[in-house]
């Protein structure tokens, strides 16, 4: 443990106009699972593609195993024993697990030989993984299980998984990190890198966190607590959402039975989906990405028309108008792709608030455009949100991700929906702006708005939500209040029927009362 | 080493300068090729470039520039709504043939009736002949997803088909002596699509253009229409999300090309060809892509691509009469502009870098 594997020093890396990472120095012990903590545009990524040899330093040095270590590209890094699981996966969906393990590799031996090797590795490490099924079939956890495997059989000596939970439900968690202890007390040493602080203490022996590209602080995260490594990563103190007690209101948005094909080859079937959100309320939809978020968005905005009575909007029926007609109706919503979907990139501010505000806004009359007002709603948004931008006039891509995300979830609250809905509001937002927009949807349900969030990340869920349900396979289970609910049961929500058994099991062990029910509602659609 | 940079934003100053400096890079090049073929190569650029609009023969050149580019322009500005909204309509060609068939099928049947309403009805099938020719190809990518760019060519071949037919059928001079080809329509006042203003090349096409031109200005700079057409392009997803049913994007787009194309057509099988004839078509419909890209999709720039390419078909027939280029030096004069078009366009999205060959 107390062996060196691999010293950065004074690693200094600038682009034009920034500096991603200044005088980075750290070591990583034999063994040891450091964290990597920092904001999005920390110099995380520079910095791991740095080790990985996917960037040159511009100055400094990398010592691995006490030899002189300067990958030029992630082949050398490779053969000298560093092996990276990258945040979005590069795998092929119309292929099987042994033939996409076999690309990645410098010379493949026989499909047969791979197959062995996948079986042998996955069951010493207990990821479970068929290497015959085509990865299109796979859920993320089980991507992710493949991108391991190819790491591993590489043999290596430092493991880098960038943002590896991202995608897991808490179950899948707890395996991944049975795996990476295995690994580091075989002696693998893993970078791990994340911004989830509950998790670091949970598993990581040392903490480097970087600030604008420069290291802050080397803590041992087991000891320090976790609101001051959020501090010392964003630099200023953070400030808790605030909500107030409401009034149970009137029901705003009913979905009864709402069921809809796959839209693609990969994509997810609703099934059955049956619930109502209340005005004042915030629903919270949990889930792993691909278990129908997209297609639940989709139906709501009116992007993929369902039968009229699936969807009812104060009493009407809507699920068969289109996009325009429901935004005219009070449904808004933000889809989680910022750049292509939610905005145009290469569109001005003030056009993408166009986009979806013409309606509302009364940016048009009979057609034709009233370019003045719509600036002027963008000014708005860019003031009231606080979007950090030289003004309208800017294109959304050159906007940061916490940026644009606060003007596309400013632009569709500035319109005052009776019913907002949200996916991954703050998928790839720095702290402080993901506060931000949490306290925006909040204060929105205070206002009388019916919200409902669409999100990955069970912490913000909890944060915001009245209530909680669980998105899986397509269906939804019954929504439970979420305070007071434990991050066992949330884990049983969101398991799936795979996990039938252990869930009905667990579930009569764990609680009493109407748990047991409801658990199976949740597995047996 | 070079090395190119993705710019935050596409340079401004580079959008205007990169047409510029292609026709310069095309007079550039095609002085060479010229050179290579025995000319001299500053003659043969001041015959194309120059002479069509300062020789003493000027005069008679001027007017051509009108008859030549209205075609052009006005097919190039129905091309480019659908270029921008990302559907690639190739077959113009087709389109302004068969505008010009429907609309003089509708002026030879009211042969010899003089009436003021046949010219107007002639407009109308023009413009509808073309743009149904343009919805086949729309149509069967909206129910069966072919591909608009093979369809819409394919259909190019078979108009000329059907443009040949014509000829030697149904539309055949029946005082014409067994001669293929139609009626002269603009000996037949009612029909014809005459000078307005004598000798200046004048005549409705012209009309027309510009005002396709103001439209298309119009439509793009201050209608939603011409919003959802650019967001359609550039990010279809947030097309969808805007409320934009692309179906219906994909069927206006060319339909509304076809119909331009068609007009076009029209116009020029009334005025300046004056009858229906086996090699009416002269490339227009193709050299129209060109000019719409020339003039960056954009009304005002088209107006402008349109008179530079008139320019280099006019000055091309003066070169081929007085100097005896060949009419495929012509042509490739032509392809190499948009050719040089879509190579300097990397300025405008990229900054260009040397790299020190120390450091890499």
């Amino acid at each position: 443990m107390s062996e060196t594997l691999l010293t950065l020093d004074r690693l200094t890396k600038a682009y034009p106009g920034v500096v991603a990472n200044k005088d980075v120095s750290f070591t990583i012990g034999r063994g040891e699972i450091h964290a990597l903590l920092g904001e999005n545009g920390a110099g995380k990524s520079t910095l791991v593609k740095t080790i990985y040899g996917l960037v040159k330093p511009d100055s400094g040095t990398m010592t691995l195993n006490y030899a002189p270590f300067a990958p030029a590209e992630p082949g050398a890094a490779r053969k000298a024993g560093v092996a990276m699981v990258f945040q979005h996966f590069s795998l092929f969906d119309a292929m099987s697990v042994a033939e996409n393990i076999m690309l990645g590799m410098d010379n493949p031996p026989s499909p047969h030989a791979i197959a062995g090797e996948v079986r042998r590795v996955s069951h010493l490490y207990g990821l479970p993984l068929d290497p015959d099924r085509i990865v299109g079939d796979l859920s993320a956890g089980e991507r992710q299980r493949v991108e391991i495997i190819r790491c591993l059989l590489q043999d290596p000596k430092l493991l880098i998984m960038d943002e590896p939970t991202s995608v897991l439900t808490p179950q899948e968690v707890d395996i991944l990190f049975l795996t990476l202890r295995k690994l580091a007390a075989e002696g693998t040493s893993i970078l791990y890198i994340s911004h989830k602080l509950a998790e670091i203490a949970a598993l990581c022996d040392n903490a480097t966190i970087l600030r604008h590209g420069q290291v802050v602080a080397t803590c041992d995260p087991r000891q320090t607590a976790p609101r001051e490594m959020a501090e010392l990563m964003v630099g200023t103190v953070l400030q808790s959402p605030v909500r107030t007690a409401r009034p149970e209101g009137p029901i705003l948005l009913a979905l009864k039975g709402l069921s809809a094909p796959a839209p693609h080859r990969f994509g997810t079937v609703l099934h059955d989906i049956t619930i109502t959100v209340r005005a004042g309320e915030v629903l919270g939809i949990g889930g792993v990405a691909g278990n129908g978020q997209d297609e639940l968005i989709a139906a709501l905005s009116g992007e993929m028309p369902v039968a009229p009575g699936m969807v009812e909007l104060e009493g009407a029926a809507i699920g068969g108008d289109a996009v325009n007609a429901r935004r005219a109706a009070g449904l808004l919503c933000a889809p989680e792709e910022r750049l292509g979907h939610a905005a145009a990139p290469d569109m001005t501010l003030t056009e993408n608030a166009l986009l979806t505000g013409s309606r509302r806004k009364h940016l048009e009359r009979n057609g034709f455009l009233r370019w003045p007002a719509a600036t002027a709603f963008a000014k708005d948004i860019i003031k009231t949100f606080d979007v950090r931008t030289p003004g309208p006039g800017n294109t959304a891509r050159s906007l940061s991700g916490g940026n644009l995300q606060k003007f596309v979830i400013g632009r569709e609250i500035m319109q005052n929906p009776s019913v907002l809905v949200v996916n991954q509001p703050t998928w790839g937002v720095d702290a402080s702006a993901a506060v931000a927009i949490r306290q925006a949807l909040l204060t929105l349900a205070d206002e009388g708005a019916a919200v409902i969030v669409i999100s990955q990340d069970l912490d913000e869920l909890m944060e915001v939500s009245d209530r909680f349900c669980a998105l899986t396979d397509g269906r939804l289970s019954p929504a439970r209040p979420a305070r007071g609910l434990s991050v066992e049961e949330i884990g049983l929500m969101l398991g799936g029927a795979h996990d039938l058994e252990v869930a009905h099991v667990e579930g009569h062990d764990a609680s009493s009362g109407s748990l047991p029910s409801q658990m199976k509602q949740v597995v047996q659609p | 080493m070079i090395a190119l940079d993705k710019r935050p934003q596409p340079s401004r100053a580079w959008s205007y300068a990169a047409p510029v400096l292609a026709v310069v890079l095309t007079m550039l090049v095609g002085g060479i090729l010229f050179a290579a073929l025995g000319k001299n190569p500053v003659e043969v650029i001041r015959t194309i470039f120059l002479d069509p609009l300062f020789s003493k023969n000027a005069w008679f050149y001027r007017p051509q520039l009108l008859i030549k580019g209205a075609p052009l322009v006005l097919i190039a500005v129905g091309l480019s709504f659908g270029f921008r909204a990302g559907i690639w309509n190739i077959g113009a060609e087709g389109q302004y043939i068969i505008g010009a068939l429907c609309g003089a099928a509708v002026g030879l049947a009211f042969h010899p009736m003089e009436s003021w309403l046949v010219f107007p009805m002639m407009i109308v099938a023009g413009a509808i002949g073309g743009g149904l020719w343009g919805l086949i190809p729309g149509i069967l990518k909206v129910r069966f997803g072919t591909n608009e760019i093979l369809v819409s060519l394919m259909l190019v071949y078979v108009a000329e088909s059907l443009l040949a037919a014509m000829a030697l059928g149904p539309l055949k001079n029946p005082e014409g002596m067994g001669f293929p080809g139609s009626r002269n329509l603009s000996q037949y006042p009612s029909a014809a699509n005459l000078e307005l203003i004598s000798g200046s090349g004048m005549h409705w096409g012209v009309v027309a253009a510009l005002i396709a031109v103001i439209f298309a200005y119009v439509l793009l700079a201050r209608h939603i229409f011409g919003f959802q057409v650019r967001l359609a392009g550039q990010a279809p997803r947030a097309a969808r999300f805007a409320g934009v049913n692309p179906a219906r994007m994909i069927l206006i787009c060319m339909g509304l090309s076809g119909a331009l194309a068609g007009l076009a057509g029209m116009f020029e099988v009334s005025g300046p060809a004056g009858q229906v004839t086996i090699d009416f078509n002269v490339g227009y419909g193709f050299t129209a892509i060109i000019v719409a890209f020339l003039g960056r999709l954009h009304p005002v720039g088209i107006l402008l691509a349109g008179a530079v390419m008139a320019l280099t078909y006019i000055g091309g027939g003066i070169a081929q009469s007085n100097l005896g280029l060949p009419a495929a030096a012509i042509s490739l004069l032509q392809g190499m502009l948009l050719f040089f078009l879509l190579a300097v366009d990397v300025l405008t999205h990229y900054r260009v870098r040397f790299l020190n060959k120390a450091v890499a």
